[in-house]
C-alpha cells in the first residue's frame, strides 16, 4: 500500500516537473499585459490577434510544410536506404548503419555549421530549400533505425514466395513488405516530424533572409519579449495534439497497425 | 539481389552530400588558418584558460545532468513497467507530448518560474518560504537540461524493461532470488543496453548546447557550446570554430564507440 | 526480362527525383534573389513599425523581404559570407566602418533619395566619422548609452558608471552582453577612452569587468527591457531608445547618462555592394526619410529620430521634449562615437571578452 503510494507520488513528481512550464506558457496566454513580467488579469484576446498576426501565421506554415516535406521524403529515402541495407554484407552495412547514426549522435551544433559551410561553399542561397535539405538529413536516421528492425525480423521467404507466384518487385513488396515494416516507417516518420518541428540549432545556422520557422522566430523574440500571441498558438497546438492523443488512444482498437500489431511494440 | 542494392544510391549519395562532405568541411576549416595554411593551432586553441575552462565546465554539468537523468528515469521506467496500462504508446507520448511545445518556449518557461520575482519564489514566499536563486547560475543550467532531456533517458530504458521476458523472472523468483538479486541479476544487466542509449541521448546535446546555458545562465556561465556558437555568429572566426568542433567531435566519438560496444543490436534505442 | 528492366530502371528513377528535388528545393531558394519587384531588409529585431512595411508595399509595389539580427557582430558574417544577398541593411556607426573598410558596401544614389532633407545636418555630420564624405550610409536612429534604474530599489540619484561595480546591488544588475558596449563601460569608468587599443587600458577594463562579474546578475541583450519592467534587477545597462518604452510600463524607473561620458550612436540605412535590387533599396530608404513613416516608426520603437521634420510632428509635447529621446548633448563631456579598430583590434576585444566571460 505504502509502496504504491509511494509510486504514485514519484510519478506525479515527475509529470508537475514535465507539464509545469507548459502550464506557466499556457496561463501566459491568457495574460492582459503585454510583457512577460506583469499579470494583467484575464483575456482572450491574443487567439484573437493570433489568426491577424501573418508573421506568426507564416512562421507555424513554414514550420509544419518543413516539417511535412522532410519527414516525407525521409521516410520514402530511408525506407528504400534500409532495403538496400539488408541486402549488404556484414562490413559495408555497419560503415552505412555508422555513417547513419551520425546526424543522430553528433552534436546539433556540429551538423548545423557542417552544413552551413557546405552551402556557402557551394554557393547555395540560403532559404527554404537549405532548411529542408538539413531537415531531411538529420530525418533520414530516425526512420532507418526504426524501420531496420523490423526489416530483421521479416520472413525473406514471404517475398520470395510472392515472386513466385508472379508478383512484380514493386507488387510484391507494397503487398508482402510493407505491411510489416509500416509500424516501423509509420514511428519513424513521426519521430522524425516531431524532431524537425522541434528543431531550432540546425535551422539557425541554415536559414536565410525572410523565412522563418517557429523556433528562429521565437529565438529573435525571446530578446525583445515573446509576443503573447506566440503563447497562444503554442496552446493551441499543444491542446491539438493532446486532444488528437486522447481520441487516438480513446477508440479500442485505434492504435493498431494494419497488420495488426501494436505501433509501441518497437516504442515510438 | 545486386539490383536491391543499387535502391540504396539516393540514400548513400544523399549521406555522402549532406554527412559526410560537410563534416570535410568542419576539418578543412578546422586544420587550416585565414589565409588556408595548415595549422593546428585551432585544435590546440582547447587548451587556452578561457576554451578549457567552458570545456570543463560544460562536462561537469553535462555529467551532473546524466547522472540526475539516469536517477530520475530509471525509477521511473521501472513504475511506467509497472503499471498496467495496455497502451504502451500513451505512456511513451506522455513524455514526447511536451516536445510539441517548442523547445525554446519551454526553457524560457523555466526562466520565468526559477526568476527572482518569478513563479517559484512567489509560491515559496506564500509560503513563508526562503526564497530559492538559482536562476543564472549553473544549478538553473543543470535543471534546463535535465528538463529538455529526460525523455531521451526514460524511453529507452522504458523500451528495454518492457522487452524482458517475466519469465525469466519468474523463473529466479522460483529459484529462490529475492527482489534485490532479481534486479541484479537480471533486470539490470538485461536494461543496460537501454541505459548505455540514454546516457548517449542525453550527454552529447547536454554537453554542446549553447541556447540553455544563454537562457537560464543569463550568459554568466559560458559552456563550450556558446563558445563555439560565438565564434561561428558573433566572432566571425570560422577556422577556430571549426577546430574546437573538432575536439567536441573526439567526444561524440567516445560515446559512439561506447554505445556500439554495449548495444550491438540496437536494442536499446529510443525508436 | 522485363521484370529485369524494371528492377533496374527503379533505382535510376529514384536518383534522378531525388536530384530533381533537390536542384528544385535550392532553385526556390536562389529564384528569390532574381526577382525584379522586391527588396530584402536586414534590420534589428523590433526595429520599424510593421505598418510601415505594409504602406510600402501598397504604395510601390516593391514586396519587402525582411529579416532580422540582434548584434552587429552577428549580422557581419551573413554579409560577408554572401550567402544571402540583402538590399538595405541597418547597422551602427563601427559597423558601417568595418563594412566600408571590407568593401562591402555601394555608394548611394541621393538623387534617388530626396528625402535626405529630412535628416538633420548635425546627425550627417556626425556621420561623417564613420562615413566620411556620406557617401555610404543614410542616418535611420540615433541615441545613447545609459543606466536605468528602479527608483524604488536604488538610493539616490545615479549618476556615474561606478553604481555597476557597487556591492549593495549584487545579482541586481544587467550588463550588456556584447563585446564594444561591455567594455564601452569599464574603460569609460576608468576615464579611458572607448576606441582605445591601448593594451594596458585594456588590460585594465578586463579586469575591471571580471571584478564586476559576481555582482552581475545576466548578461543580456534586448532582455534587459523585460526584466527591468518587471523588477527583476535594479540596474541595467540600456540604450536609450528602449528606455522611453521602459518607462511607459513602469514609471519607477528613470535613465540617466553618467557623467563619465558614454557612446552616442547612430544606426544607418546602408546598401551592401552584392545587393541584387539597389533600386528598390533606395527607394525603401527614401520612404524610411519620410516625416510621417519616421513618425510612425517612431512611435512604435521609441529610439530617436535624426529625422527634423518627423521630431516636428510629434504630438506628444513630453517626448518632443524628452531628455532622454532628444537629449542636449552639449552639456555631456567625454561622448564618443565607436570606431572600427581593424581586424586586430576585433581579435584583441574579442579574446579579452571570452577571458571575461569564462571566469
Amino acid at each position: 500500500m505504502i509502496k504504491n503510494t509511494a509510486k504514485k507520488l514519484y510519478l506525479s513528481l515527475i509529470l508537475i516537473f514535465l507539464y509545469a512550464p507548459i502550464l506557466v506558457l499556457i496561463l501566459y496566454s491568457f495574460n492582459a499585459s503585454r510583457t512577460r513580467a506583469k499579470w494583467g488579469g484575464f483575456t482572450f484576446k491574443w487567439y484573437g490577434k493570433l489568426f491577424k498576426n501573418q508573421e506568426i501565421l507564416g512562421a507555424l506554415f513554414n514550420t509544419l510544410f518543413i516539417a511535412l516535406v522532410s519527414s516525407v521524403t525521409a521516410a520514402v529515402i530511408g525506407t528504400i536506404a534500409c532495403i538496400a541495407i539488408m541486402n549488404l554484407k556484414k562490413r559495408p552495412r555497419a560503415v552505412i548503419l555508422g555513417i547513419t547514426n551520425i546526424p543522430m549522435l553528433n552534436a546539433d551544433i556540429v551538423t548545423g555549421i557542417s552544413l552551413m559551410l557546405l552551402f556557402i561553399s557551394m554557393g547555395i542561397k540560403f532559404g527554404l530549400g537549405t532548411i529542408l535539405l538539413s531537415h531531411i538529413t538529420f530525418c533520414i536516421p530516425y526512420v532507418i533505425l526504426s524501420v531496420m528492425p523490423r526489416m530483421k525480423q521479416l520472413n525473406p521467404h514471404i517475398y520470395e514466395a510472392a515472386l513466385d507466384l508472379g508478383a512484380g518487385p514493386v507488387y510484391g513488396f507494397f503487398k508482402v513488405v510493407f505491411p510489416e515494416i509500416f509500424p516501423g516507417v509509420l514511428s519513424g516518420f513521426l519521430m522524425a516530424f516531431t524532431m524537425s518541428l522541434d528543431d531550432f540549432i540546425i535551422t539557425h545556422f541554415t536559414k536565410g533572409a525572410g523565412i522563418d520557422t517557429l523556433s528562429t522566430k521565437i529565438y529573435t523574440e525571446v530578446k525583445k519579449g515573446i509576443k503573447p500571441e506566440m503563447y497562444a498558438l503554442s496552446t493551441l497546438i499543444f491542446l491539438t495534439v493532446l486532444i488528437l492523443l486522447l481520441l487516438v488512444n480513446q477508440q479500442p482498437g485505434g492504435n493498431k497497425s494494419p497488420s495488426g500489431k501494436n505501433i509501441s511494440e518497437k516504442g515510438v | 539481389m545486386n539490383r536491391k542494392k543499387l535502391l540504396g544510391t539516393p540514400y548513400y549519395i544523399w549521406s555522402a552530400m549532406f554527412i559526410i562532405i560537410p563534416l570535410c568541411m568542419v576539418f578543412y576549416y578546422g586544420l587550416t588558418d585565414k589565409n588556408g595554411a595548415f595549422t593546428l593551432e585551432n585544435i590546440t586553441a582547447m587548451a587556452l584558460a578561457e576554451h578549457a575552462k567552458a570545456l570543463w565546465l560544460a562536462l561537469g554539468l553535462s555529467l551532473i545532468s546524466t547522472l540526475i537523468c539516469l536517477l530520475l528515469a530509471y525509477p521511473l521506467a521501472l513504475i511506467l513497467t509497472g503499471l498496467k496500462v495496455n497502451q504502451h504508446s500513451f505512456i511513451v507520448l506522455i513524455f514526447i507530448l511536451p516536445m510539441w511545445m517548442n523547445f525554446l518556449l519551454r526553457t524560457l518557461a523555466w526562466q520565468t518560474i526559477l526568476e527572482k520575482t518569478g513563479v517559484l519564489n512567489s509560491l515559496l514566499s506564500f509560503l513563508h518560504l526562503p526564497a530559492l536563486n538559482i536562476i543564472n547560475t549553473p544549478y538553473a543550467i543543470i535543471v534546463g537540461m535535465v528538463y529538455n532531456f529526460l525523455p531521451f533517458m526514460v524511453l529507452p530504458i522504458y523500451n528495454s524493461l518492457a522487452k524482458i521476458d517475466q519469465n525469466l523472472v519468474h523463473a529466479a523468483r522460483d529459484l529462490g532470488a529475492d527482489g534485490m538479486q532479481v534486479f541484479l541479476k537480471i533486470t539490470l544487466p538485461l536494461t543496460l543496453p537501454g541505459i548505455i542509449s540514454g546516457i548517449t541521448m542525453v550527454f552529447i546535446p547536454a554537453l554542446t548546447t549553447f541556447v540553455i546555458s544563454k537562457l537560464l545562465g543569463g550568459s554568466k556561465v559560458l559552456l563550450i557550446g556558446n563558445v563555439v556558437e560565438e565564434e561561428f555568429t558573433q566572432a566571425g572566426n570560422w577556422h577556430l570554430g571549426s577546430g574546437l568542433s573538432i575536439v567536441l567531435m573526439l567526444f561524440i566519438i567516445v560515446n559512439m564507440v561506447v554505445s556500439t560496444i554495449f548495444d550491438k543490436d540496437g536494442e536499446g534505442s529510443v525508436l | 526480362m522485363k521484370r529485369n528492366k524494371t528492377k533496374s530502371m527503379i533505382p535510376s528513377i529514384l536518383f534522378m527525383l531525388c536530384v530533381v528535388f533537390s536542384l528544385g528545393l535550392t532553385g526556390c531558394g536562389s529564384s528569390s534573389g532574381d526577382e525584379k519587384w522586391e527588396v530584402v531588409v536586414y534590420n534589428w529585431g523590433e526595429y520599424l513599425d510593421p505598418d510601415t512595411l505594409d504602406l510600402f508595399e501598397e504604395e510601390t509595389g516593391i514586396h519587402v523581404i525582411y529579416d532580422e539580427f540582434d548584434t552587429n557582430e552577428a549580422m557581419f558574417p551573413k554579409v560577408e559570407a554572401g550567402a544571402a544577398s540583402y538590399d538595405v541593411i541597418c547597422p551602427s556607426d563601427y559597423m558601417i566602418q568595418k563594412m566600408i573598410d571590407h568593401d562591402l558596401l555601394a555608394e548611394i544614389d541621393f538623387e534617388n533619395i530626396p528625402n535626405i532633407k529630412n535628416i538633420g545636418q548635425q546627425y550627417l555630420e556626425q556621420s561623417r566619422e564613420f562615413d566620411p564624405e556620406n557617401k555610404y550610409s543614410v542616418p535611420y536612429c540615433f541615441g545613447t548609452v545609459g543606466i536605468l534604474y528602479n527608483k524604488s530599489m536604488v538610493e539616490g540619484p545615479v549618476d556615474s558608471w561606478s553604481i555597476l561595480w557597487d556591492e549593495t546591488y549584487a545579482d541586481n544588475i544587467l550588463m550588456q552582453d556584447s563585446v564594444r558596449d561591455a567594455f564601452m563601460t569599464a574603460l569609460k569608468l576608468n576615464g579611458c577612452s572607448m576606441n582605445t587599443l591601448d593594451e594596458g587600458e585594456l588590460e585594465a577594463a578586463k579586469n575591471s569587468l571580471i571584478d564586476q562579474k559576481p555582482l552581475v546578475q545576466a548578461y543580456v541583450i534586448d532582455q534587459v527591457r523585460d526584466k527591468m519592467i518587471g523588477g527583476e534587477a535594479a540596474i541595467g545597462v540600456i540604450y536609450s531608445g528602449e528606455a522611453i518604452y521602459t518607462q511607459r510600463e513602469n514609471p519607477d524607473l528613470e535613465y540617466v547618462i553618467p557623467k563619465e561620458g558614454t557612446n552616442v550612436w547612430i544606426d544607418s540605412w546602408v546598401i551592401p555592394k552584392n545587393a541584387p535590387n539597389k533600386e528598390n533599396a533606395e527607394a525603401f530608404i527614401n520612404f524610411m526619410c519620410r516625416e510621417d513613416i519616421a513618425l510612425k516608426n517612431f512611435e512604435y520603437i521609441t529610439y530617436s529620430t535624426p529625422n527634423i521634420a518627423a521630431q516636428e510632428l510629434i504630438e506628444d509635447e513630453e517626448i518632443k521634449n524628452s531628455d532622454i529621446a532628444f537629449p542636449d548633448l552639449t552639456q555631456y563631456d567625454n561622448l564618443e562615437t565607436f570606431h572600427y579598430l581593424g581586424a586586430e583590434g576585433d581579435e584583441l576585444y574579442n579574446n579579452l571578452w571570452k577571458e571575461v566571460k569564462s571566469q
